[in-house]
């Protein structure tokens, strides 16, 4: 039975800010999550397009896919972040952006070249008999790929695509700068509003913790399932 | 008899290494040739030019009348009737054995999955494996993994069969199964185009044999005229090495 000073603790954990910032910073995680999953659904497309255009007997689509993976990988995401919502603006591409477009515009495309590099190496790392025996039974270049070479790489690809998407998650928090209400973002207009930075962002930090944490056992188990 | 296959003043560099420098030969059906020679003398190279896996740099290959280095054939018809056996087996890890023998029929020649295992079973059974159509290519040992990847080229009904070394990766308790299928191949009249080390093989079943060494084909004749009675002195002197 609990007496009096029970019921107090209970209370005071209650309207402690430890748990008040909790609804506010749900709302953001919805928001973290939707740009995450979709930035690297549309990522995984775009990384998957540059990282066999690295690999392409074409010397001009080389130098594009190249040129592209160099430049995000060679500048900062926050710059990056801050073009895509400042710098095209409507006079320079005729439209406007919104916020959460621009977010998941700038995780695809970030994502987009480490993708590539992943499934470049991925699809390398194929032996080369592998080709030339599918080859060999008369399939053309493309069922090759897509019956002999990506199934194998794909497998391959799981654990670093795994650790991308830690990687993208982390980084939604930067779209912050530009008030999108992602997880972060919340937080800090949960502490501003009742000046517990310490508390709002302990409970921010535990949150990307209850992801990534699950996420990374998650993916350690499956690379000794998958044994790659 | 009809000529299967002509290699006419075969080239084939490798950026400034020439590999191939000009090899003349003409393969009847139902012939079997085997081709020895010491390594880097271009055997493998010539096999491959046979299925179009290495763009000839000059000269021509024809293959059942139809010129590979014309750059109009449709390449991958050409290549579904030359069968291809490689030194490492290069079997699909990520199909069954079955999925392995089928897949060429169902995607080249549009059979159904149904159509296609009518064909694989029995070729199974002829290579000793049909016990292990379900089973992943990891489970099998050297011998039986060469010989699914046999019935792998089989499954395309080719009319011409290359080995690249098909022997050369396997433990030595295990070659016997494999030379075994292929000689029940030569039998049954398949036209075969083999490199190998295995001289007793070349010996036994060969038709024909070529001696290849530095990107030429140095001296060929029946197996009877290379093994006892070589004129060449690369021959003899290789010759005197392996046997």
């Amino acid at each position: 039975m609990l007496g009096d000073e029970g019921f107090f603790m209970i209370d005071a954990i209650l309207n402690s800010y430890y748990i008040q910032c909790l609804p506010f910073l749900f709302k953001g995680l919805v928001w973290t999550l939707i740009i995450t999953i979709g930035g690297l659904i549309l990522g995984f497309i775009l990384g998957a397009l540059a990282g066999m255009g690295r690999l392409s007997k074409n010397r001009i689509i080389r130098a594009i896919c190249t040129v592209y993976v160099e430049v995000v990988r060679g500048t900062p995401i926050l710059a990056q972040v801050l073009f895509i919502y400042y710098g095209l603006t409507e006079d320079v591409i005729g439209m406007n952006i919104d916020k959460i477009t621009a977010s998941i515009i700038a995780i695809s495309f970030n994502a987009g070249a480490y993708i590539a590099e992943i499934v470049r190496g991925a699809i390398k790392s194929i032996e080369k008999g592998q080709h030339e025996a599918g080859r060999s039974i008369g399939l053309s270049q493309r069922q090759t790929m897509r019956y002999i070479i990506w199934p194998q790489a794909f497998k391959r690809m799981i654990p670093p695509l795994g650790n991308q998407f830690i990687i993208s998650l982390k980084d939604t928090s930067l779209f912050s700068v530009i008030a999108v209400g992602e997880l972060l973002y919340m937080g800090q207009q949960f502490y501003n509003l009742n000046f517990a930075p310490f508390q709002t962002l302990i409970m921010v930090c535990i949150i990307y913790l209850c992801i990534t944490i699950p996420t990374s056992l998650y993916l350690r188990r499956l690379e000794r399932r998958l044994d790659v | 008899m009809y000529n299967m296959i002509t290699a006419k003043n075969l080239h084939k560099s490798f950026g400034s290494l020439q590999v191939l420098k000009g090899i003349n030969v003409t393969i009847k059906e139902k012939e079997v040739v085997c081709v020895i020679g010491p390594s880097g003398s271009g055997k493998s190279t010539f096999l491959r030019c046979l299925n179009a896996l290495e763009e000839v740099t000059s000269g021509e290959v024809i293959i059942d009348g139809k010129n590979l280095t014309d750059c109009k054939i449709d390449i991958n018809a050409v290549r579904s009737q030359v069968g291809m056996v490689f030194q490492h087996f290069n079997l699909f890890p990520h199909m069954t054995v079955l999925e392995n023998v089928t897949l060429g029929p169902i995607k080249v020649k549009g059979m159904t999955k149904a159509e296609a295992e009518k064909i694989a079973i029995p070729i199974l059974e002829k290579v000793g494996l049909s016990d292990k159509a379900k089973v992943y290519p990891d489970s099998l040992s050297g011998g039986q993994k060469q010989r699914v990847a046999i019935a792998r080229s089989l499954a395309m009904n080719p009319k011409v069969m290359l080995f690249d070394e098909p022997t050369s990766a396997l433990d030595p308790e295990l070659v016997d199964d494999v030379l075994k299928v292929m000689k029940d191949l030569a039998k049954e009249g398949m036209t075969m185009v083999v490199v190998t080390h295995e001289m007793g093989f070349a010996r036994e079943v060969g038709d024909r044999v070529l001696f290849m060494d530095e990107g030429i084909i140095m001296e060929e004749g029946t197996p009877k005229e290379i093994f006892e009675n070589p004129q060449n002195p690369r021959t003899q002197g290789f010759l005197s090495k392996v046997l």
